[in-house]
């Protein structure tokens, strides 16, 4: 029987994870910034940048280009702020790290008042 | 326990305050300088009006290049055009220009008007060389050393400040 | 005129809250019990000329009177009166001058209708509520003054942004207000139940409704928000963590944990100052998201025009805020009662807390890490959605478990029995037939799915052990329900969401795989404010052999010279259609995008169920305010 489910699992995953190039593509765009709209992706810009990127981020992936070597192409040219996933660096691990260390003491803090109480029942 | 706690809290605040007010003095607008001190990419650009191409790399037999990306369409263009001119006098540097998403025979009237200051002239009909050049907007300029090594990125209209700059710096 | 007739107003307006303050002062120090006649006289005289003021301003705009600089740079004859009115609030001046009634509307009503019989607690409240007052009003004539007048006097206006003249904007700014403004009134509470040291117990009942009245608006407002960006922005999406969505965001965080926490304060007297605290964090993240959103640190799509002397006067005023905040709470903070014990339902409470401020923290750090980095380092990056969607989302399937198992059960031993019943077995096998039909195969996705059934499910159930036996908690139910509901349809909605992106030029077809879509023709219109450019379009929905004309426009307005892209939505039960177009230069190709949203209404809906069991709240609590 498990192995049954298994099986299925492993059909369901194989069947559903081939990404279509469009897929990719629209990923990308959404992920980028278009550089001259206050604040909207280059996926949902008209604007000439956006029309631009969308076409070259297009050449790139009919290249080969990976997703990701796709952001570091663009990163270079144009520094991360054109991305709107900050990639894990130097710059942003406090970003992507905060968050997990505050849950943590929250969670710490929450056992802390736990036993205070418990304690006090006793 | 309580006062520290005061002062923890009053510290914690008073550094998100000070950023906060550093944050207003300080309006940096988007740029991409931290292009500056990396290298130009290599890479072959057609010429304008004529085949052939132009490879970036041959750059590197110039003393100093100032890559100006222009359109006939774009008024700062037209307004920092004389400045191009006054800096093609200087022996040591050469301009090439890049004619983005433009009209062949409106670049070409644009020049026989204005003058050309471009030792080459390239085109990026579709504007997507310009990309790796991380042009964004026109006017853009980028001057450039013998090494490749790019000096300085220039956002808009050149003005007579960033000739006097270019000026100073292709003297050394 | 008119400019001079609004400066008089809000000038004595200004007067009578100093008046205010003084007779609020010398008050306290008496020590009778009741609340002299001259302060409500004083109060409803202030209410008035508040609310004067801001009717010229209104008339201001109604009338096109060009005379008053704000009407003149916000305005246009040619605009529909609806948009003429709500251009009164639509920039940064008349919004201001929307803040300042909102905080004299509250500081009238509470101290006309709360009937705590501490008069000490009342005047301090009120003191409080009048230095805010004060300081809104000193900045509004000083720096944004909607009344300045010009001359010679223009005959037309600079008109309104068009994306801005939309039903849904034109309310949300109004609705928002009175959310995160109206959370002033109980932060001066806050301040004045540590100054006049109430008890715990006369606080919540004191404080509730207005936390109640605040956190739905709030929650209606987010709500228009997304609903305008949806409909007008043509990207289709609703939520973007744009830094000025997490604005309104921020606050909403706050008033959901307070909410939870007044009911344990209601019953007993432990958590009374966390209660203050989060009371005094609300409106703290009110006035931090006012500055973000008006000084010009941020770069979105959202803001006012920017201006640094703005954000300065803001920061100088939060800091005030903040600093006289902590020094009150430390100097009078109430001594806690140690001994109580946290009881099982009270801890699921806490929870809730914990997760609202950890969500809180979160957007925060999202929010202000690109400014901090920038300012301290010089290094600019983006914080967008990827980042938010990926630390936020694995955090719902606790949060959906523990509001799903939280209310009902008494303790953690004897829940683990009472675990495994109906309620789990049903969930999980709607479930199953759900991940047959979705074919999803993100671990997570499935995750936050059989949670949000299990919430729903849960909340259904309780709903009819309510209703079977007469014990009414629906607020709860149905806010929780609606919350589960909400979680559900955006899983649905991101899963199914389909987008194409092609070019046509006018008579060309493009073929999906589902869809037939046909560019008919284009066609020119006129209005009076603005040409535009339609484009007819057939789809065909190959497998339900189901027709759909859709016409997205391409808007060229005048004034404001802006070019706008109006989505052509077509609304279904299930889902909706959503197609945009622009031209792409110099060409008579189109960029179509094609988009399929499933559930958007029952996106909204949910939200409206969320709000209404706050709504039920509020009706239904007991006698005193």
């Amino acid at each position: 029987m498990k192995n049954i489910i298994k099986g299925f699992f492993l059909l369901f995953f194989l069947i559903t994870n081939n990404f279509a190039d469009e897929d990719l593509n629209n990923k990308i765009l959404k992920n980028l910034r278009c550089l001259v709209c206050q604040g909207q992706t280059v996926s949902d810009s008209n604007s000439d940048f956006a029309q631009i990127i969308k076409s070259v981020v297009d050449d790139k992936i009919q290249e080969g280009m990976t997703e990701k070597e796709i952001y570091n192409f663009l990163s270079d040219k144009y520094g991360d702020w054109i991305l709107f996933n900050p990639p894990l660096k130097k710059s942003s691990y406090v970003l992507w790290f905060l968050p997990y260390a505050l849950f943590a003491m929250g969670i710490l803090f929450f056992f802390y008042l736990f036993k205070r109480t418990s304690i006090r029942k006793k | 326990m309580r006062k520290i706690h005061l002062l923890l809290i009053c510290v914690f605040f008073s550094f998100i305050f000070i950023v906060f007010y550093l944050s207003l003095q300080n309006p940096k607008n988007y740029d991409t300088e931290d292009l500056i001190g990396k290298k130009i990419t290599e890479l072959e650009l057609n010429l304008f009006g004529k085949d052939g191409t132009f490879n970036t790399k041959e750059i590197s037999n110039y003393q100093f290049t100032l890559l100006n990306f222009w359109a006939s369409w774009c008024a700062p263009c037209r307004k920092e055009h004389k400045n191009l001119i006054r800096l093609s006098k200087n022996k040591n540097l050469k301009i090439i220009g890049v004619n983005f998403k433009d009209n062949e025979d409106n670049a070409r009237q644009f020049l026989q008007e204005m003058g050309n200051p471009f030792y080459i002239l390239a085109e990026d009909s579709k504007g997507k060389k310009s990309v790796n050049f991380g042009v964004y907007g026109i006017p853009e300029t980028i001057l450039v050393n013998s090494e490749l090594i790019i000096l300085k990125k220039y956002i808009g209209p050149l003005n007579s400040k960033d000739v006097n700059e270019i000026s100073k710096l292709i003297k050394k | 005129m008119l400019g001079d007739l609004g400066i008089i107003f809000v000038s004595t307006a200004l007067l009578i809250s100093l008046a205010l303050i003084y007779f609020s002062l010398h008050e306290v120090k008496k020590s009778n019990n009741v609340i002299p006649k001259n302060i409500y006289n004083f109060s409803l005289f202030q209410l008035t000329f508040s609310l004067l003021s801001f009717i010229v301003l209104l008339i201001g705009y109604i009338f096109s009177d060009f005379s008053i600089i704000n009407v003149y740079e916000n305005s246009h004859t040619t605009k529909p009166l609806f948009y003429k009115i709500s251009g009164t609030w639509g920039n940064h001046e008349g919004s201001l001058l929307l803040w300042i009634n909102i905080l004299v509307l509250f500081s009238s009503l509470f101290l006309f209708i709360n009937k705590n019989k501490n008069k000490k607690f009342k005047i301090f409240t009120l003191l409080f509520q009048n230095l805010l007052i004060v300081i809104f009003f000193i900045f509004l004539l000083t720096n944004s003054n909607p009344f300045s007048t010009i001359y010679p006097v223009p005959n037309e206006g600079m008109g309104l942004n068009p994306i801005l003249q939309d039903p849904a904007l034109a309310i949300h700014p109004p609705l928002l207000y009175i959310g995160f403004v109206g959370s002033s009134i109980y932060f001066s509470a806050a301040l004045s139940a540590l100054v006049s040291k109430i008890d715990a117990k006369s606080l919540a009942t004191s404080i509730k409704p207005w936390i109640l009245v605040s956190w739905f608006f709030q929650t209606v407002g987010i709500l228009a928000g997304s609903i305008w960006a949806y409909y007008e922005l043509g990207w289709g999406g609703y939520w973007f963590w744009d830094p000025v969505e997490n604005s309104s965001l921020m606050p909403w965080f706050v008033m959901t944990a307070l909410l939870h926490s007044i009911l344990v304060l209601e019953r007993k007297i432990g958590l009374y100052s966390w209660v203050i605290i989060l009371s005094i964090l609300t409106f703290t993240m009110s006035v931090t998201g006012t500055f973000l959103v008006r000084s010009g640190i941020l770069n979105s799509v959202h803001t006012f025009a920017n201006d640094p002397s703005r954000g300065l006067f803001i920061l100088t005023f939060l800091i005030l805020m903040v600093f006289s905040s902590i020094f009150i709470f430390f100097k009078y903070a109430p001594t806690e009662n140690k001994n109580y014990r946290i009881l099982s339902k009270e801890f699921f409470i806490l929870t809730n807390n914990w997760f609202m401020i950890f969500f809180l923290a979160v957007v925060l750090i999202g929010t202000l890490y690109p400014i901090f980095l920038d300012t301290l380092t010089g290094t600019k990056i983006s914080v967008g959605p990827p980042y938010y969607n990926f630390i936020l989302a694995p955090f719902l399937i606790p949060l959906l478990f523990l509001m799903t198992s939280g209310p009902k059960h008494k303790w953690i031993s004897s829940k683990i029995k009472n675990f495994f019943n109906v309620v789990l077995f049903l969930s999980i096998f709607l479930f199953l037939i759900a991940f047959f039909l979705i074919k999803e195969n993100s671990l997570l996705l499935n995750l936050i799915l059989f949670f949000s059934i299990y919430l729903i499910i849960q909340t259904l159930f309780d709903l009819y052990d309510d209703l079977k036996s007469r014990i009414i908690n629906l607020s709860r139910i149905i806010s929780h329900l609606g919350f589960g509901l909400l979680i559900f349809f955006i899983s649905i909605n991101h899963i199914f969401s389909q987008e194409n992106n092609f070019n046509l030029k006018p008579g060309e077809t493009k073929e999906t795989d589902n869809y037939v879509i046909k560019f008919e023709n284009l066609e020119k219109f006129s209005d009076s404010n603005y040409k535009s450019i339609i484009g007819h379009f057939k789809i065909l929905n190959k497998k339900k052999l189901f027709k759909e004309n859709l016409k997205p426009e391409i808007r060229i307005y005048n004034k404001p010279m802006t070019v706008t892209y109006e989505a052509s939505i077509n609304s279904r039960f299930f889902s909706d259609t959503y197609l945009t177009m622009s031209n792409i230069s110099n060409s008579d190709i189109f960029n179509i995008k094609f988009q399929k949203k499933p559930f958007m209404n029952f996106i909204w809906l949910s939200v409206l169920l969320i709000s209404l069991g706050g709504l039920i709240n509020f009706f239904n609590r007991k006698k005193s305010i």
